[in-house]
């Protein structure tokens, strides 16, 4: 049992970083990078790219590097520290993890390839209006017409999905058959985009009649494997919280140490450092957590798995509330400005909870399991 | 990822959640030993929250002791276990996971480790091995009326009489100071100098002539806490740990080892597991269900952290994030006792009922345990001290 990195992976942790500064040296730039298309910042995609970054997920054969979830969720937690806008976690962990999960080995390799060249952009479609987290979709319909498929209906919040080549959708298949996860070329719809209340972009898919190619063998029920593959990016978005609290806390101490009223700093005030106090405990609490939700996943037990992604989302849910809701409140009147991290973190801290599972959600299901155990043990 | 053909097998150390086989038979072999050669009994007054009496709590130490799993963080020649913080800590889970009567702290945490650091040959000689295996019982004497979180503020005095000490004074808050043979106490030895380095530590038969115990009721109307009066007491010179002069540095000593022990996971998560099963009819109520799940939740993060603290702890000096532990540790503590309390419902007025009360014994004891477990937040530093250690050594404000 061991809670450390190795050397290769804290040279990843800061080879990652140290890219995301050349992108998000501060909150300034971030800014400009939302508010110009496409939301995001290619070049710094495209350096992602090179370093391996897009591919590490996926296997070697699929064109991938076949790194661990440890190694994926330190760029997850550097890129939840500068608050990057870039799909990632959408694109690359959501809807390459679909691909990863369901696609034939020719499709893996000619998705996976190009997602990992930085040469296509993904984006899972598997919400409707009115669904809530759920692995079964209705939304969208799936039907054979000749001896091929088309997709009609609509999804939405599509994540990352303004600028997505194709979409990953996940369809109701005919006659009650289940849940297919299919492949639409983004000419095959009509979308529109927008942002998200943290400023990342998403859109509304429609499906009409659009012709959709089968991920996998056609016609089969791929649930399980939709709610896997939510349960992982669960967990890796946890990550990305992670690295916003970080930053919250870190922020929030450095602002009690310099700013000044009634002529003293604000830490000569305990009913602040105390406040303070207890964000740092909510923040080792969930990294606890999320480190052992994030092992969960080597060991490759889908069960496991999912109860460690209801776990790690009802703990980040807690502490994106406390920590999120503080670091606003000990900052005063400039946390509530767009031109200040802190307050854009708790933005995106609550797009993060809101788009993977929130605190009830996850909090309903693990109280619908209570008497499945005697204790609950970590080891 | 899953979902994708494996990558080459892991085989590294770093990032890895199962325990080290030696780690794992080590844990299986502390599971057997608590399960099976404690009594029952002791067990069973532990698991369902009865008193202990004594007797059981020294049966049990023994037993422990004559295995070598009294005082494992003692130096191994005084009876200490040459163990990891991993293994200190699967010790101490599941003993309490077994529901096996922790060896007395005043004995195993506080006093025997001071006495092992800072005593003479003779005091080692004398005390460590009576104090292992709880042939001496000892109290604490610390805490004053005006000495509580501010303990250097204390005023009881030894002033020196040809080889011997006098003392006068009074402590409070004296843990089963009723079964005490002996009384470890910081005195007051030098009234000139700064407060904390006129501080001494020295250890008092509590037989003495000019020793008084007097109880203090508490909320629970348990008889668990102390007053110890000391009117003239002569103490022999001998019975000074150290210098004189040196007893705040062993009194830090000591709290910084209390605090590592403080945060009770594996008991509070016996305890839910127990109420779980107790009140097994109550989880028909969604809202009891929630609750049971987020604290199920809470506790796991907080085992999972004093995980990655052991696993980060070196040479015995506490990792910081200790006070996250005990802060935590007992509001987890305490929210499984209100838990309790409001399973119990009226059943928990029936607190000082008579053993012919027709309600059951968990139900009737939820109340003084809930009101029992308020002092956690308090000793072993209070939690506002806990947060006065965080704000100020871990964030720098």
């Amino acid at each position: 049992m061991d809670f450390t990195y190795d050397d290769e992976q804290q040279a990843l942790r800061e080879a990652v970083r140290g890219l995301l500064a050349t992108a998000y040296a501060d909150h300034e730039a971030r800014r400009r990078t939302v508010a110009a298309e496409p939301g995001f910042d290619r070049a710094l995609w495209g350096r992602l790219a090179e370093m391996g970054i897009l591919g590490l997920p996926f296997s070697e054969s699929d064109g991938g590097v076949g790194a661990g979830p440890v190694e994926i969720g330190i760029v997850c937690q550097e890129l939840g520290r500068v608050l990057a806008p870039e799909p990632y976690l959408s694109g690359v962990v959501h809807a390459g993890g679909l691909v990863a999960a369901v696609g034939t080995a020719e499709q893996r390799a000619d998705l996976l390839g190009r997602l990992s060249a930085g040469d296509l952009l993904l984006a899972a479609a598997d919400t409707s209006p009115g669904d809530r987290w759920a692995a079964r979709a209705d939304g969208v319909r799936a039907s054979v017409v000749g001896d091929g498929w088309t997709l009609d209906g609509v999804a939405d919040p599509v994540m990352g999905g303004e600028s997505a080549d194709c979409f990953v959708v996940t369809a109701a298949l005919p006659d009650g058959g289940g849940t297919g996860v299919f492949l639409v070329a983004a000419d095959d719809v009509s979308r529109s985009g927008y942002a998200a209340a943290d400023l990342t972009r998403a859109a509304t898919v429609r499906f009409e009649g659009s012709t959709a190619t089968p991920l996998g063998e056609p016609g089969r029920d791929l649930a399980p494997s939709i709610a896997t593959i939510s349960d992982l990016t669960r967990i890796l978005g946890a990550n990305q919280a992670l690295g916003v609290l970080q930053s919250q806390l870190r922020a929030t101490t450095d602002y009690l140490r310099s700013r000044k009223q009634f002529g003293v700093t604000l830490n000569t005030f305990q009913a602040l450092t105390f406040r303070a106090a207890d964000m740092y405990v909510s923040l080792e609490l969930v990294h606890s957590m999320v480190d052992w939700a994030t092992m969960t996943i080597a060991g490759g037990d889908r069960d496991a798995v999912a109860e460690a992604a209801d776990r790690v989302g009802l703990q980040v849910s807690r502490s994106s509330r406390h920590i999120g809701q503080e670091a606003i409140q000990l900052h005063g009147g400039i946390g509530m400005t767009a031109e200040y991290a802190v307050g854009v973190g708790t933005a995106h801290l609550a797009v993060l909870e809101q788009w993977l599972g929130n605190g009830p959600h996850h909090l309903a299901r693990l109280a619908g399991r209570v008497d499945d155990h005697e204790l609950v043990d970590a080891l | 990822m899953m979902g994708t053909p494996p990558a080459t097998p892991t085989t590294r150390s770093h990032m890895q959640l199962a325990l080290s086989p030696r780690d794992a038979e080590f844990r299986d072999r502390m599971r057997e030993f608590f399960t099976t050669k404690v009594p029952r009994e002791i067990r069973d007054t532990v698991l369902e929250g009865r008193h202990l009496t004594r007797e059981q709590i020294v049966a049990s130490q023994r037993i422990l002791n004559a295995e070598g799993l009294a005082v494992p963080h003692w130096p191994t020649e005084w009876g200490g276990q040459d163990w990891t913080e991993l293994q200190r800590h699967l010790w101490h889970e599941e003993m309490q996971r077994a529901g096996v009567p922790a060896p007395l702290a005043f004995n195993a945490s506080m006093i025997g480790p001071v006495i092992a650091h800072f005593g003479s040959e003779e005091q080692k000689q004398r005390f460590l091995p009576a104090t292992a295996n709880l042939d001496i019982w000892w109290s604490q004497g610390f805490s004053e009326p005006d000495a509580g979180s501010d303990l250097a503020g204390l005023r009881t005095a030894a002033v020196r009489d040809g080889d011997d000490w006098v003392v006068n004074g009074q402590k409070t808050w004296t843990t089963l100071g009723q079964h005490g043979d002996w009384i470890f106490t910081l005195v007051r030895t030098d009234p000139e100098v700064k407060k904390q380095q006129g501080i001494s530590m020295l250890l008092i038969d509590m037989t003495t002539p000019g020793v008084e115990v007097r109880p203090i009721e508490l909320i629970d109307g348990g008889h668990e806490v102390n007053e110890v009066w000391f009117s003239d007491v002569r103490v022999p010179g001998d019975l000074l740990v150290g210098e004189p002069g040196a007893g705040w540095t062993m009194a830090k000593f000591l709290l910084g080892n209390e605090r590592v022990g403080v945060a009770p996971v594996g008991a509070t998560k016996r305890a839910l597991a127990t109420l779980k099963a107790t009140a097994a009819d109550q989880l028909a109520d969604p809202l009891v269900r929630a609750r049971v799940a987020e604290l199920e939740n809470e506790l796991l993060a907080l085992e999972l952290t004093a995980l990655r603290v052991v696993a980060h702890s070196s040479d015995g000096a506490p990792h910081p994030a200790s006070s996250v532990l005990k802060l935590r540790g007992t509001e987890l503590q305490q929210a499984v006792s209100e838990l309790a309390l409001d399973l119990a419902g009226p059943a928990s007025l029936a607190a000082r009922a008579g053993d012919d009360s027709p309600q059951e014994g968990w139900a009737r004891r939820s109340a003084p345990t809930y009101l029992n477990l308020r002092k956690a937040s308090i000793y072993g530093g209070s939690n506002e001290i806990q947060r006065q250690i965080i704000s100020r050594t871990i964030l720098g404000l």
